[in-house]
């Protein structure tokens, strides 16, 4: 839901960032608006997870220039937990097996993480076991999986539902789910983008970084942005999509090419 | 030429003679055995790390260890379980007195414990150990079980003394189909030397479980031998956790004297600071068709040192074994210490021995998972160092599990 006067919720503006000695981002801007959804399309190699790593804060990444705001607030200058707990949600594209740690036990340290960083009360183990039942529904989860280990033998599916799981408990600002639909058959995607819409409202906005057009069918998106060589190479509404689906990329490696005969 | 006035060092193990000199006269029913005991601790030398399963142990902190008799001290544990019988047990006064033991459990008489005494010791290869002997030139007492044919026992030993030397000697049988749920529990609550040697001999169809938890303090050792010797069918489950000890070494022994047992060992051991943890587990299959399934853990801290030994011995007798070992071991500073051998000594040939070994610091991207979920850097590290322990707390018989907090093991070590 595009609406122009929405509070701007992440303002990226020119952003480098590199893993190890390559640089992969080099100069994105982008900005979501509350209500929003959008979708960041492209090749592999073209920096769409490396943006949601550099957003959630994974320590491998480093910010060489840029910014980042949160609701005015300098993201890049705050620990991965502390951007979760006020409100940004990074869902995996490979959500890390632990074994020996509860799901259940994982799932209730961070929503009090989370409710105590909102001024909630945390809550007992009773309170959230229904919380959590509640929650389940959204994606349609078995409770035996709460008795698991973190994504342990989780298949592809189940992992990614249990990612949306948490996302439907920590109630994030800004989600951003990073090839969400990877490895997903027709069923399990239904259920994911089911709840992915469920969660959606004009409060909150969801970043989409996908592959392919099968998603952007289950969830509407405003804007779509196609990514390459670590920039956002154009925008445009969900018929950008689908016009990625038909032409293919070729077209990509040709603006690129024009752009460095430019600057040459 | 002139004559130095420097006063000599005193010898190595002066310590060991001061104390063997001071110590009381042998009595009592361990007489022999202490009379025995300190001879051969006057001609051993102490281990030292010339000798190659002391090579990364070193008992300097022994010399600086009182060794006067302990004082008993309460340890702090909740309600005995229903159906259990607790014992407190430090060594020196008999802690059946006044005690009624439970159906199928009976004090061995004394003719027995000459019987039975160093039987198990001797099967397992150990009744010479420098530690075995130290428990024999000091233990005044011994404490003698049966378990009687077809009976099922539950019980919990607690040892915590203050500064000293506490000395225990336990001796098991369990009679065929017998079964044993032994929680123990051990704690230094002064500076001091604790010396535990456990003998249990498991007839045909006997099942152990023994949870062994041990808490100690930067100024006090551990030195633990527990010998298995199992008999067919038999089934054996040694799961220990140690932690806080400046230094612990245990030796978990096992024997199957005819193969076709059951043989479960499970080690947690934690150290930071600059203490020691050395586990050298020993098991033997003597026949056919025997089971191994081993697995050891370790969270090295601080400049905290982890040694692990483990030797399996499967003889040509032995065809059909199936064992298997593994060490896995957390590193969580860079001062740390980790060395860990497998020992696999394999003749016959239709066997399944299988062994591994790793050494891993926390895992980033673990970290980072769970970090994006709003739970900060520290609490990570403790959910995953938890989940690491746990693998091995989860095993121990229910009292001790229910002492065990992961709480008080981390508060122990540090």
């Amino acid at each position: 839901m595009i609406r122009p006067d929405a509070p701007v919720l992440l303002e990226i503006r020119d952003l480098h960032a590199r893993v190890e000695d390559k640089a992969i981002l080099k100069g994105v801007n982008l900005t979501i608006r509350a209500g929003e959804i959008h979708a960041v399309m492209g090749r592999n190699g073209s920096g769409k997870s490396t943006l949601s790593k550099v957003l959630a804060g994974h320590p491998a990444y480093t910010v060489t220039s840029g910014s980042v705001h949160y609701r005015g607030e300098n993201l890049l200058d705050l620990d991965p937990e502390q951007r979760a707990r006020i409100g940004v949600f990074l869902g995996f594209q490979y959500p890390v097996e632990i074994p020996g740690v509860s799901n259940l036990e994982f799932l209730r340290v961070a929503t009090n993480a989370r409710r105590q960083e909102q001024g909630h009360e945390e809550l007992d183990t009773f309170a959230f076991e229904d919380l959590v039942r509640e929650r389940l529904k959204v994606v349609q989860m078995d409770p035996a999986f709460l008795d698991r280990s973190v994504n342990e033998g989780f298949s592809g599916g189940e992992k990614k539902r249990n990612e949306i799981l948490q996302m439907a408990l920590l109630e994030p600002l800004v989600a951003i789910l990073d090839e969400t639909d990877s490895g997903l058959d027709i069923d399990a995607l239904r259920i994911v983008a089911g709840g992915v819409n469920q969660l959606a409202n004009a409060d909150n906005a969801t970043l989409l970084i996908t592959h392919y057009q099968r998603l952007l069918d289950a969830i509407t998106p405003d804007y779509v942005h196609v990514m390459a060589a670590g920039r956002i190479l154009r925008t445009g509404g969900k018929e950008l999509a689908l016009e990625l689906e038909e032409r293919g990329y070729d077209w990509v490696d040709q603006e690129l090419a024009a752009l460095a005969a430019e600057v040459a | 030429m002139a004559a130095s006035l420097a006063v000599p060092a005193p010898a190595k193990g002066a310590w060991l003679d001061t104390w063997l000199d001071a110590a009381p006269v042998a009595s009592g029913e361990l007489a022999l055995v202490q009379q025995r005991g300190r001879e051969a601790l006057r001609q051993q030398p102490i281990p030292s790390s010339r000798n190659e399963d002391w090579r990364f142990t070193d008992l300097a902190l022994l010399q600086t260890l009182p060794l006067t008799a302990a004082a008993a001290a309460s340890a702090a544990l909740p309600e005995v379980a229903s159906g259990a019988l607790r014992l407190n047990w430090n060594g020196s006064a008999d802690p059946l007195v006044d005690q009624a033991l439970p159906a199928g459990l009976q004090r061995l008489s004394a003719d027995e414990i000459a019987q039975g005494l160093g039987h198990t010791l001797a099967a397992a290869g150990c009744e010479q150990h420098w530690p075995v002997e130290l428990n024999h030139a000091a233990a005044e007492r011994v404490l003698a079980l049966r378990i009687t044919s077809r009976s099922q026992v539950s019980l919990e030993l607690v040892s915590a003394a203050g500064a000293g030397l506490q000395a225990l000697r336990l001796l098991l049988l369990l009679e065929e189909k017998a079964e044993l749920d032994l929680s123990q529990w051990i704690e230094a609550q002064g500076s001091g030397l604790h010396s535990l040697v456990i003998e249990a001999h498991l007839a045909r169809g006997a099942r152990l479980s023994h949870g062994l938890v041990a808490l100690g303090q930067a100024d006090a050792a551990l030195l633990a031998h527990v010998a298995l010797e199992q008999e067919p069918e038999s089934d054996a489950q040694l799961s220990s956790v140690s932690s806080g000890w400046g230094l612990a070494r245990l030796e978990p022994r096992a024997v199957q004297v005819d193969g076709s047992a059951q043989t479960t060992l499970r080690g947690l051991q934690l150290v930071d600071g600059q203490r020691i943890a050395d586990t050298h587990s020993f098991v033997e299959f003597k026949g056919p068709e025997g089971q191994l399934d081993q697995l050891h853990k370790a969270v090295a801290a601080g400049q905290g040192r982890s040694v692990f030994n483990g030797a399996v011995r499967v003889p040509r007798a032995a065809q059909r074994t199936n064992a298997a070992q593994l060490s896995r071991n957390l590193l969580l500073s860079d001062r740390a210490r980790i060395d860990t051998k497998p020992e696999l000594e394999i003749v016959a040939d239709d066997v399944k021995c299988a062994h591994g070994a790793t050494v891993s610091s926390l895992q980033t991207d673990e970290l980072f998972y769970l970090q994006s979920r709003g739970i900060g850097a520290d609490q990570a590290a403790g959910l995953l160092q938890r989940a690491f322990c746990e693998e091995v707390l989860r095993e121990l018989p229910a009292a001790a599990r229910h002492w065990c907090s992961l709480e008080r093991l981390l508060e122990a070590a540090a």
